[in-house]
Formats: C-alpha cells, sequence, structure tokens
C-alpha cells in the first residue's frame, strides 16, 4: 500500500537528510523496524530490493527441480505433499514480492530483471533433480540450509521484510521434515533405494553449503547488511550452524559423510569441514551451471504463455469499468 | 516484455472469531472477486483465517510520515487517559 | 466379492481414476500458470481432486478386501484397466482449454455429487459431501474466468471458442450409464448421469450465450472411458505417473 509514495518523495535538502540518517541510523540501533513509509537512505532501499528480490525469485525458480518430480511421484500422500509444498515455494514467493513491493518497485519490473539475467536467484535450483531422492535430499538440506538464513532473517531490520520471513519459517518447517522423511524411507530401505539417498545427498551437499554464500571475508554485500540489520548473522556462522545441525542428522539415516573431512572439533565446538569447490560456485552464480537456461527459459515460457490470458484480463476490466461508468452517468 | 499491470490488493484475515482482521501481505488480481479468492489460496491455505478482507491498494488512504510530528506526537501529552495515571490506595488498585 | 460388491468396486475405482486423472493434468500448470496467484490457486484445485481419489480409492481397496492399497490401484494397473471419462485425461492443451474443460466438469460435479451426498451408501455420501463443497468453490472461480475470457480480447475469445469445439464431443460421455451403474443407482447407491444431462446443458447454454457463444447439443459422443476405451494420450500420462512404481516394483517410497 505503500508503492505510491515514493515517486512523490520531495527533494531533500542536505541538512534534512543528515538529520534524516541520524533518525534512521537510530532506529537500527534500537531495533526498531524499518517501515515502507520511513526514510531510508537509497543504498539500503537498493540493497533489500536486491535481496528480497532474490529472495522472492529463488522461490519461485525453486518450484521447477522439485516440479521436475510432481507428476512422477511413487505414492499419492507424496504427490498431494510435494504438489503442496512447490505451490508452498509459490506462495512464499508472493509473500516476498509482495515485501519488496513496498520499497517502490512493480512485480513486473522484478521478473524483468530476473528474465534478463540482472537479478539473480539461489544458485542451487540450476542443478538438475535426477531421481525421487533428490526430492528428499531438497526438501532436507536445500530447505535446511534456507530455514537456518530465514530464522535469522527474521529480525531483519525491514519490517515487511521481517514478517513475511516469520510467517514462511512457519509453513517451511514441513517441507524439511518431508523432505527427511523421504531420505529416511530411502535409507531404511532396500540397499537399491539407499544408495539412491546416498548419491543424492553426495550431489546435493556441497551446493546447500554453498547457498551460505561466499566466505565473510570475501562477500561484496555483506559488511553494509550486517550494520543495517537486513542481515543478522555472518554467511560463515549460518553455514557453520547449518552443518552442526545436518551432521547428526546424517548419521540417523546411516549413510557415509558426504564430506571425509566432516569432524567433530572439540576445542571449537564445532564440525569442521572441508573446503568448497568456489571455482564451481562463482561458474554457477555466473550463469554455467547445468540448469541455468533451462531455468529462466521455463520462466519466460510461462510467463509468454500467460500474456494473452492477462491482456484479457484486462481487456474484460476495462470493458466492465466502462459500462459501470455508462451506467451511473 | 510484458506487463502484469494487474491491480495490487491488500489483504486482511481474521484469525479465529472473536478477533481483529490483521493485514498479512498484499497479491495481484482483476478485481475485488478474484482478489479474495487468490487471497483464500494465498494466504490461507493452511486454514489461517476464518475470514477475509481485501482492499485496492490505492484505496487506501495512510497517514504520511512527514506528517509524524503533528499528527502522533500530540497524543503523548495526555498521560490522564491511561489507567496507570491514577494512584489509588493499595487495597483498591486491582481497579 | 458378489455381483453388487463388484460392481461397487468398479464405481469406485471409476470416480477414483477420474479424479487422479484429473488432478494430474491440473498439477501440470504448476510453474506453467499465468502468473503466481493463478498458479497457486490451481494446484488447490489438483490438491482437492487428489484428495478425492485416494478416498475413492481406499474405499474401493477395502470393498475388494484382497489387501490391495490405493497406491496399487493408481499405479499398478495399465491403460486399459483405467475407467476414467475420457473428458479428464484430455492434455492441459491451453489455459482456455484448461479452464473450459474445468467450467464444464465443475458444473456437472455440482449436480452430480449433490446427488450423491444422497447415497444409500453412508461411505460414498460422506465422500460426496466433501467433494461437492470443493467444486462449488471450483465452478465458483471457473465460470468468471470463462466469462472474462469470452469477453476479453479476440485472441481469447478465439481460444474459448476453439476449446468448445474440441472439447464438444467428450462432454456427452459424462451422462452415459452402463448396465452394472444403473443396478447401482437401483439400489440407491449411485446417481442417475443420464438425468443430469438435461440440466448440465441448460446452464451451459444459457451461461455461454451470455457471452454471445454456443455450445452445440452433440449428437457425436466418444464413449469408452469406463471400459477402459481410451484417447492416446492417457497411455503416456501413465507412463510418467506410474514411473517410480514400475521400474521398482514392489518397494516403499
Amino acid at each position: 500500500m505503500d508503492n505510491d509514495k515514493n515517486e512523490e518523495r520531495p527533494a531533500m535538502q542536505p541538512q534534512d537528510e543528515a538529520a534524516l540518517l541520524d533518525e534512521f541510523e537510530r532506529k537500527i540501533k534500537a531495533e526498531e523496524k524499518i517501515e515502507p513509509t520511513d526514510w531510508m537512505p537509497e543504498a539500503y532501499r537498493k540493497n533489500l530490493i536486491r535481496q528480497m528480490s532474490q529472495h522472492a525469485h529463488s522461490e519461485v525458480i525453486g518450484m521447477q527441480p522439485e516440479g521436475n518430480w510432481i507428476s512422477r511421484s511413487p505414492s499419492l500422500r507424496r504427490k498431494a505433499v510435494l504438489l503442496a509444498k512447490v505451490q508452498d515455494e509459490g506462495g512464499h514467493g508472493l509473500y516476498l514480492y509482495s515485501a519488496t513491493e513496498t520499497l517502490g518497485i512493480s512485480r513486473s519490473e522484478m521478473i524483468e530483471a530476473l528474465q534478463t539475467g540482472k537479478a539473480k536467484y539461489a544458485s542451487i535450483f540450476n542443478y538438475p533433480t535426477l531421481t525421487w531422492a533428490d526430492v528428499g535430499a531438497i526438501g532436507w538440506l536445500v530447505d535446511g540450509a534456507a530455514i537456518v538464513n530465514q530464522i535469522s532473517l527474521q529480525r531483519t531490520s525491514y519490517g515487511p521484510y521481517s514478517r513475511a520471513m516469520i510467517r514462511i519459517c512457519k509453513e517451511e518447517s514441513f517441507h524439511q521434515r518431508q523432505g527427511y522423511e523421504i531420505m529416511y524411507q530411502l535409507a531404511k530401505g532396500t540397499p537399491e533405494q539407499k544408495q539412491m539417498a546416498q548419491d543424492s545427498m553426495n550431489r546435493f551437499w556441497w551446493p546447500s553449503l554453498m547457498m551460505f554464500g561466499p566466505h565473510d571475508s570475501e562477500s561484496a554485500h555483506s559488511g553494509q547488511s550486517m550494520k543495517w540489520k537486513i542481515k543478522r548473522q555472518s554467511n560463515d556462522e549460518l553455514r557453520q550452524k547449518f552443518i552442526d545441525q545436518t551432521v547428526p542428522q546424517i548419521e540417523v539415516l546411516g549413510l557415509e559423510m558426504p564430506d571425509p573431512e566432516i569432524k567433530w572439533n572439540e576445542e571449537r565446538g564445532h564440525y569442521d569441514s572441508g573446503e568448497i569447490n568456489w571455482e564451481e560456485f562463482y561458474q554457477v552464480i555466473n550463469g554455467s551451471g547445468p540448469c541455468n537456461h533451462q531455468r529462466i527459459k521455463h520462466h519466460v515460457k510461462a510467463h509468454e504463455d500467460g500474456e494473452w490470458v492477462r491482456e484479457a484480463v484486462r481487456a474484460y476490466r476495462a470493458k466492465q469499468q466502462a459500462k459501470s461508468e455508462e451506467n451511473a452517468a | 516484455m510484458s506487463q502484469e499491470h494487474l491491480a495490487v490488493y491488500e489483504v486482511f484475515v481474521r484469525s479465529a472469531r472473536g478477533l481483529d482482521h490483521k493485514h498479512v501481505g498484499s497479491l495481484h488480481a482483476e478485481s475485488p472477486e478474484h482478489a479474495l479468492m487468490y487471497a483464500r489460496d494465498c494466504y490461507i491455505r493452511r486454514s489461517e483465517g476464518v475470514s477475509i478482507w481485501v482492499v485496492e491498494a490505492k484505496n487506501i488512504t495512510a497517514s504520511q510520515d512527514e506528517d509524524l510530528e503533528n499528527f502522533v506526537e500530540p497524543m503523548d501529552d495526555k498521560p490522564y487517559r491511561h489507567a496507570t495515571h491514577y494512584v489509588l490506595p493499595d487495597s483498591v488498585n486491582n481497579m | 466379492m458378489n455381483v453388487e460388491q463388484q460392481n461397487l468396486f468398479r464405481f469406485l475405482v471409476g470416480l477414483g481414476d477420474d479424479a487422479v486423472v484429473l488432478s494430474h493434468r491440473l498439477s501440470e500448470w504448476c510453474s506453467n500458470g499465468p502468473y503466481l496467484e493463478e498458479d497457486i490457486a490451481l494446484s488447490n484445485i489438483a490438491l482437492d481432486y487428489i484428495g478425492r481419489a485416494r478416498m475413492f480409492y481406499q474405499y474401493a481397496a477395502e470393498i475388494e478386501g484382497k489387501g490391495r492399497t490405493e497406491d496399487d490401484i493408481a499405479y499398478l494397473r495399465d491403460e486399459r484397466q483405467f475407467t476414467n471419462l475420457l473428458i479428464h485425461e484430455l492434455p492441459i492443451n491451453d489455459f482456455a482449454f484448461t479452464m473450459v474443460r474445468q467450467f464444464f466438469v465443475d458444473v456437472y460435479y455440482c449436480e452430480y455429487l449433490k446427488q450423491l451426498c444422497e447415497s444409500k451408501d453412508e461411505r460414498i455420501a460422506a465422500i460426496a459431501a466433501k467433494a461437492v463443497k470443493e467444486s462449488r468453490y471450483h465452478l465458483k472461480r471457473s465460470e468468471p474466468w470463462i466469462r472474462q475470457l469470452s469477453e476479453g480480447t479476440e485472441e481469447s475469445r478465439r481460444r474459448i471458442q476453439a476449446a468448445l469445439v474440441e472439447l464438444e464431443n467428450f462432454v456427452g460421455e459424462l451422462f452415459i450409464m452402463s448396465d452394472w451403474e444403473k443396478e447401482l443407482v437401483e439400489a440407491g447407491i449411485a446417481v442417475d448421469r443420464e438425468k443430469l444431462q438435461a440440466g448440465w446443458d441448460q446452464y451451459i447454454q444459457k451461461f455461454l450465450a451470455e457471452s454471445d457463444l454456443e455450445f452445440p447439443d452433440s449428437q457425436l459422443q466418444i464413449r469408452g472411458g469406463r471400459d477402459g476405451i481410451h484417447t492416446e494420450h492417457l497411455g503416456h500420462m501413465l507412463s510418467d505417473m506410474q514411473y517410480v512404481q514400475r521400474v521398482y516394483p514392489g518397494l516403499e517410497w
């Protein structure tokens, strides 16, 4: 409801701006949320738009790899669960687009940025889902990693983002559990099924760790985001948290560790683990993952196929409005 | 690149009878009727509500932050509107 | 199973097949909708139909009493054993086609399920009571869609007309009864679908006429679904749907 106002903001005098910045920083420091109609530094707005729209796009593009298995779900229950889950991802995309729109950008602008490659989405979705176990691994590891990140973001300084995160976290808990349930079923099944689970975990383990982004020392946006409390914990902190909570879950499954260097470090009170292949990370981010082109093409096709529908809706609406005006006259 | 151009609607949900409608987010729709249906599918998939309001965002008139000083702050100096303003003998202090 | 149980089993499996096949088609829209809100809404309808399929199959499996599960029925029969009415299996085509098909079956199910609520079989009546509420909501959605698309742009109208032509011959089968189903009607368990046709025709024609569209009383009726005679589309759907169960027989997922 706050979109329109941004366009009409009067030009600021420098002294006003300094006072406003002070007030903004006071709010951040006092853990008060920033709301859409508050004054905010342009860089804060831009940073938020970048992060939130990227988050929204990730939810929407994330529908595809799992959606790839809806038609082949092995039981009716699994099919209902998976469809409901993928639908939720769409819903989360919607919540996030809606929250981002409060910053004065429209959904169609965001979609255009996605489709032209200006906006990014989580690289994990550029990996293919090859077996049914991948649906389990994604729910367990990818959603698991996302939840670690999102729980932290519930405390983000921007009100609409924080509220969207709270809503999303509430819904996502079922996503991770259903994924783990699939993995558990496979791990306890025939050797063939167990192998399927192992293979899938091995493939998704490293990309899941990459979801937390580059090391803190390498992260382009982290410093400012932390200062403004858009991000509340660093990439490496969150990644460690994820590893610590996931390793015992791998043990319960009875699968082999996907990384031979995983070892409990008594001194640190955390698990040690091997180094991520950062070359692959940057390669996928920069568009050369196995499915980058496929994902965007799919999105563009759905959007273009829907154009005549949206056009019809607009035309019908205009006709109805003209009619009611005629009747009123 | 095509544009969506559907109207933005704000969504308010009453989570249970006896509670207020609360703002939960927004969505795009072509008419109020459709907005209501989409709100059902998008915002109460888990039975989070028993009643929904939708209103086109452009029809909401909101207070402006620039006016905050004149708009909100004059309310600050009327402590006598609050129960805590009145000190009563301990024996009746639960009033 | 005695004859009556055999008929009942067949009846339930047919209704389950209708639902499972349509849910599969609707789920194909997931991540392909014209915009996010509609994408989410279509998945909800697909989920309603999966739920319906499971309830019918579970009851069918109990009646049969051979220890089969809902999944055995859904995943381990081939296309000659599937008995859905053909309209449910047609590919989603474009959004206009999906919506016209949905509108047609919504109008049909609203009346059919309403009558099925009166079934003497309490379990069937209970399933119908749940399902009819879903269908009433589905109709509340599909009807305005048909109106908007019919009166929107030239293109949307042309697409609606094309969908009407394509579906024309698949509607009649909704109202054709076999002898075994008539026996169930006499026993107070099933609904006489033949008697629904006039009301359906009238509803549809009146609605379409308001948008200056015609839907002919079709003489040519393509039929065979309940006897396992399908279009070519079903086999492909089943090879997709049953893939995991067929490649790894007998496992739990």
